[in-house]
């Protein structure tokens, strides 16, 4: 049978031929629509409300500049130049031991220009490998890292094992009361120029300047 | 066995109630069902199933046709299903006496394994359950890879299956550092800083974890909420969606069967 669009199944005479179908002439949605609409922008609101604020809460670390890190480690006589001398450092305030870590300082030798005159080089513990702990051997001269044998020497470039990049360093200064004082970490290249401070296993310069982007929770370059 | 729960009949079995000749006939068994229901039999189960219908899903689901040909190897699914639900049971207890604040993490543990009654051996539960659990997903895995059960229309179930196995390793991660002793301490700042050698989001990512540039304070909270907390959920919600998969498309048969040919099938010809 032909759909003539009159068929006792279709809408009354009087009433135009909905086109498109469900549609009314000006109409540019359906009342259904309106209200599924309606109903969906409704339900999305709610569950925007709970959601964004708990996932930036978070995330909020992520975005968090670290605060002022400066601290003494002892009086300018405790650190020589042939030697390392081990400090404890706070890296993570508020956590007690667990926050606690070793750096070593020494005075600087002035014979490189990284070092600068009459200052003094901290060195890291953070192995450039994976982060484990690294200990100063005076025998050796050399840190050397437990977890995959990384070896580093006493400039903390590397001589041996997997690490990527020499080990990073702390800011130093001296302060009024003669005491040297350990600031933020900045990580070095292999030519011991400072650079920003990359996580362990990051390669610094050239194309891994974009791979591993800078980003607010660690300090730029001195 | 109260009257709903009972097995359906068999094709050609004289079934008990006597409501149809053949259980997998879905009238048949929906007229079971109402004769059931008016006889308003089996107790609580009866009043329950009035209300809920579920007895109908239950019987189908458990009596539910295997291929010819499943073994063993069918169980592993089963087993590690098992070995999630240990952990479930033993993490609530774990959770009782754990307290997970970087000063305090590693004497609470002390003291449910030293001090607490049956405390090591719930310990002991958790920590090599978690072992066990990973063996047992990785052999299922194999199981359904070599037998080809990935295949159409399963690879969705395949799919699901790689979220829960990603996950499970996630709480394995995540638990590791819990003790907050010096090996789980050290694991946990490598596991990191793997994380963060991954190019552009490594970094961010290992942040996210961290809660910051080191690990620290945030850090065992944050990984305690992930363990406990976002990831069983996540895990027990798989498996529901997991297991629907099974009992709608049913399990595959083992690949050296072949199909058999009905006894009233035609004799094949040799052409040629
Ligand atoms: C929490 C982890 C998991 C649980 C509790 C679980 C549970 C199950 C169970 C009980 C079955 C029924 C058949 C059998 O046991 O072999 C099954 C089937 C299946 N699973 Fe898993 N599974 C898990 C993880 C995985 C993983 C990691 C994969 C693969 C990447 C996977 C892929 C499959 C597939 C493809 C089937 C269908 C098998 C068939 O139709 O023969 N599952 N699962
Ligand atoms: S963490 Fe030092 S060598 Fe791997």
């Amino acid at each position: 049978m032909p759909d003539d669009g009159n068929s006792k199944q279709g809408p009354p005479e009087k009433l135009p031929k909905p086109d498109p179908a469900g549609y009314f002439e000006g109409e540019t949605m359906t009342r259904r629509g309106v209200f599924s609409a309606g109903a969906m922008a409704l339900g999305g609101a709610a569950g925007a409300v709970v959601l964004l604020p708990t996932i930036g809460f978070a995330l909020a670390p992520l975005f968090e500049e670290e605060g002022d890190t400066w601290q003494k480690v002892g009086p300018v006589e405790n650190f020589s130049e042939d030697t390392y001398t081990a400090v404890v450092i706070t890296a993570v305030p508020g956590i007690g031991e667990a926050g606690k870590t070793t750096a070593y300082v020494r005075r600087s030798r002035g014979d490189d220009q990284s070092e600068g005159e009459d200052g003094f080089v901290a060195i890291s513990t953070r192995c450039a490998h994976l982060g484990c702990p690294v200990r100063y051997v005076q025998a050796a001269g050399n840190f050397i890292c437990p977890c995959h044998g990384g070896v580093y020497d006493f400039d903390g470039k590397v001589i041996g094992g997997p690490p990527v990049r020499p080990l990073d360093r702390f800011q130093t200064r001296p302060s009024d009361d003669g005491q040297v004082e350990v600031g933020p970490r900045f990580s070095v290249t292999s030519q011991l120029d400072p650079v920003r401070t990359r996580d362990p296993g990051e390669f610094t310069g050239g194309v891994w300047d974009y791979v591993y982007p800078p980003r607010p929770s660690v300090p730029p370059a001195p | 066995m109260p009257n709903p729960l009972k097995r359906p009949s068999r094709p050609g079995e004289r079934s008990a109630n006597g409501a149809g000749a053949n259980g997998s006939n879905g009238a048949s068994r929906g007229a079971q069902g109402v004769e059931a229901a008016k006889e308003g039999g089996g107790g609580l189960v009866g009043w329950v199933d009035e209300r809920s219908g579920a007895t109908g899903f239950l019987t189908g689901m458990m009596f539910r046709k295997v291929p010819k040909g499943t073994n063993w190897f069918y169980t592993l699914g089963s087993a590690t299903l098992f070995a999630f639900t240990a952990q479930a049971i033993t993490g609530v207890f774990l959770a009782m006496y754990y307290t997970p604040s970087p000063t305090e993490a590693y004497e609470s543990i002390t003291h449910l394994t030293n001090d607490v009654w049956m405390g090591e051996f719930v310990r002991g539960m958790h920590k090599w359950g978690a072992t066990v659990m990973i063996c047992l997903i990785f052999l299922h895995m194999g199981r359904t890879f070599f037998f080809g059960a990935y295949k159409y229309p399963r690879e969705l179930n395949w799919v699901i299956g790689v979220v829960l196995l990603i996950l499970t390793l996630v709480m394995g991660l995540t638990g590791y550092l819990l003790p907050f002793d010096q090996r789980s301490y050290w694991a946990t700042v490598v596991a990191n800083n793997i994380t963060a050698t991954g190019p552009v989001v490594g970094p961010y990512l290992a942040d996210f974890l961290r809660a910051g540039p080191e690990v620290g304070a945030t850090t065992i909270q944050r990984f305690y909420a992930i363990h406990m907390l976002l990831v069983p959920g996540l895990i027990a919600a798989l498996i529901g969606a997991h297991m629907y998969l099974v009992v709608k498309l049913g399990t595959t048969a083992p690949p050296w069967l072949k199909a058999e040919r009905p006894k009233n099938a035609r004799k094949k010809t040799e052409v040629g």
